[in-house]
């Protein structure tokens, strides 16, 4: 027989074990490993140093003192903290501790600190990247290096270190070498791996890591196109809305700016998703994409539903998620037009006027082209809310006010050429196609207006071209 | 690359090589138009006027700058005129 123990000075409970792991040396050879001091324990002659945790993170402590008893070279027993009842069971020497309190809990191994696993995994081998090193010179900065390789969207990056790397990709219960899918332009394969590595240049945090493996697997999905989208002349980039527990989990920000700066996670989920599509899949500005002005939201364009009012659908359960999902919604959208309205006299009257913004998405003489989102302030909504509306009656109300006679908006009417085809003329015509405007819950309050988003010309093509939602994994 | 201190790991697909290659050379011709800057030390007329005269027999628009003093960074002034009117600039001629 023989006795492992792991233990630190900075314990109580590891000093209080000390007599304790007397009385056991006294039967058995005894290894004392000291995670912070090998002086400690001075009553029984040091411990042998593991200030270099290989010992600890090699025999999966995670609180000590941790007390293993080995037969013929096996485990065959182990406890931690002190439990007298476990030690006695585990020793079996009924007199162990007498006199010592029967319980008292253990203290957190130090291969347990926050960032130590990752940083540990790395070094003992556990975790191995499989990207490329690209090696930076001591006279040289980082960021510098980043910037002439061409991986930034402008502004700063965080270095993609191992340690980074290694910590982003805890985030996720998925394994590093997964394929997540095929990156358009160039059609590359992209492993989990490198979206963390681009997770980390964006700056998330590797809570955020689920989502944006969810943002990006959404985009790869055929029917959003995130080919098109990419290489469009058209203002448009990907907007990711974020449904469900997970908004609160990792502190989206749904109220005032919501669609602005300021939220980490906001801000870098939605940026990871475009580094990405830069850096793996190869789609640069006046590259393969060639929009012609784009929008500063192809920097990032991410933001969180409201869903604090439970009668309120939330968007990804109004697109068939179950209640209580996370979600992430993708669209294909510009930027952000205000509509205000601080006349309303209640919510048939608001719904003309919000439509009136609407309206004008790519072009007010145009239908069916480009979609929508229409972000709905709490002011605004409190308007519904009194009258008891829901989302159903206010996307019916909008829909129908956004149906025109076709002989306002054909081609030549109002002296502009631009228009829809004039057979059309006789028709009731509607602006946007069946799913085509998303209403969804944001902003602070204060302000009677709300936000319009418009969409990518190509969602004319409503086959070819769909929002798309994913449920966001772990 | 010497004494790396620091190591990130490649964000993208891998397609290009580690060690960048340097930028493709300009064409030499009617294309191309090379400043010949001048740091206003000794004997750099000699040397620019030199590369003037082999780089125009190869069909190259020359233009010429100078420096107010080699002792001094080119004023914005001169910058700016040549990033405005070339593509490729000769700064001579130093020690």
């Amino acid at each position: 027989m023989e006795w492992v123990v792991v233990l630190k000075r900075d314990c109580e409970t590891c000093q209080l074990v000390t007599p304790v792991l007397g009385k056991l040396a006294q039967n058995a050879p005894m290894k004392i490993y000291s995670q912070d001091d090998p002086a400690f324990p001075e009553a029984l002659g040091g411990a042998l140093d593991d200030t270099g945790l290989a010992t600890s993170w090699s025999l999966g402590v995670e609180t000590v003192p941790t007390l293993i008893r080995y037969e013929n070279g096996q485990e065959v027993a182990r406890t931690f903290g002190w439990d007298r009842a476990e030690w006695i069971s585990v020793s079996g020497d009924p007199t162990l501790g007498e006199g010592l309190p029967g319980f008292r809990p253990g203290c957190g191994s130090k291969t347990m600190d926050p960032g130590m696993p990752e940083r540990l995994a790395l070094k003992f081998g556990d975790i191995k990247i499989s990207a490329r090193s690209i090696e930076v010179d001591e006279n040289d900065d980082p960021m510098e290096v980043a910037y002439d390789r061409g991986w930034s969207d402008g502004l700063p990056i965080t270095p993609p270190t191992d340690l980074r790397v290694a910590r982003m990709l805890a985030g996720t219960t998925r394994k590093a070498d997964e394929i997540i899918g095929i990156v358009p332009p160039n059609l590359v394969e992209c492993t989990v791996e490198k979206v963390a590595i681009n997770a980390v240049m964006a700056g998330c945090r590797p809570d955020y890591f689920p989502v944006v493996l969810a943002a990006l697997e959404a985009a790869l999905i055929p029917e959003f196109s995130m080919h098109g989208l990419l290489a469009t002349l058209w203002f448009s980039g990907p907007v990711v809305i974020v449904n469900g527990p997970v908004t609160k989990r990792i502190g989206m920000n749904w109220a005032g700016n919501a669609l602005g700066q300021g939220n980490r996670a906001n801000a870098t989920i939605g940026r990871a998703l475009q580094l990405i599509i830069r850096n793996v899949g190869g789609g640069k500005p006046q590259g393969i994409d060639r929009s012609v002005m784009g929008n500063p939201g192809k920097y990032t364009f991410c933001f969180a539903e409201d869903e604090t009012d439970p009668d309120w659908v939330p968007l990804n359960v109004a697109r068939g998620h179950a209640p209580g999902t996370s979600s992430v919604t993708l669209f294909h959208g510009d930027g952000v037009q205000g509509v205000a309205d601080q006349a309303a006299q209640g919510p048939e009257d608001l719904s003309r006027s919000l439509a009136m913004g609407l309206a004008a998405v790519c072009h007010p003489k145009l239908a069916a082209w480009g979609n929508a989102i229409l972000v709905l302030s709490p002011d605004h909504y409190a308007i519904y809310r009194q009258a008891g509306w829901g989302r159903p009656e206010i996307e019916a109300a909008l829909i129908e006010a956004l149906r025109r006679p076709g002989k306002d908006i054909i081609k030549g009417a109002g002296g502009v050429s631009m228009g829809i085809d004039p057979s059309r003329a006789e028709e009731m015509v509607d602006k946007f196609h069946p799913g085509g405007l998303l209403v969804v819950r944001a902003g602070g309050p204060g302000g009677l207006f709300s936000a319009v988003i418009g969409g990518w010309t190509a969602q004319r093509r409503a086959k070819e071209v769909q929002i798309v939602s994913k449920e966001i994994g772990t | 690359m010497t004494s790396a201190s620091y190591t990130m790991r490649d964000p993208t697909a891998e397609t290009s090589p580690v060690v960048r290659h340097r930028m493709k050379a300009p064409p030499l011709g009617p294309e191309t138009t090379i400043g010949l800057l001048s740091i206003s030390k000794e004997r750099s007329v000699e040397f620019l006027d030199t590369i003037d005269r082999l780089l125009s027999e190869r069909g190259c628009k020359v233009l010429r700058f100078e420096k107010p003093t080699h002792t001094k960074p080119a004023p914005d002034s001169v910058i700016q005129d040549i990033i405005e009117q070339c593509d490729v600039v000769v700064e001579g001629l130093a020690d």
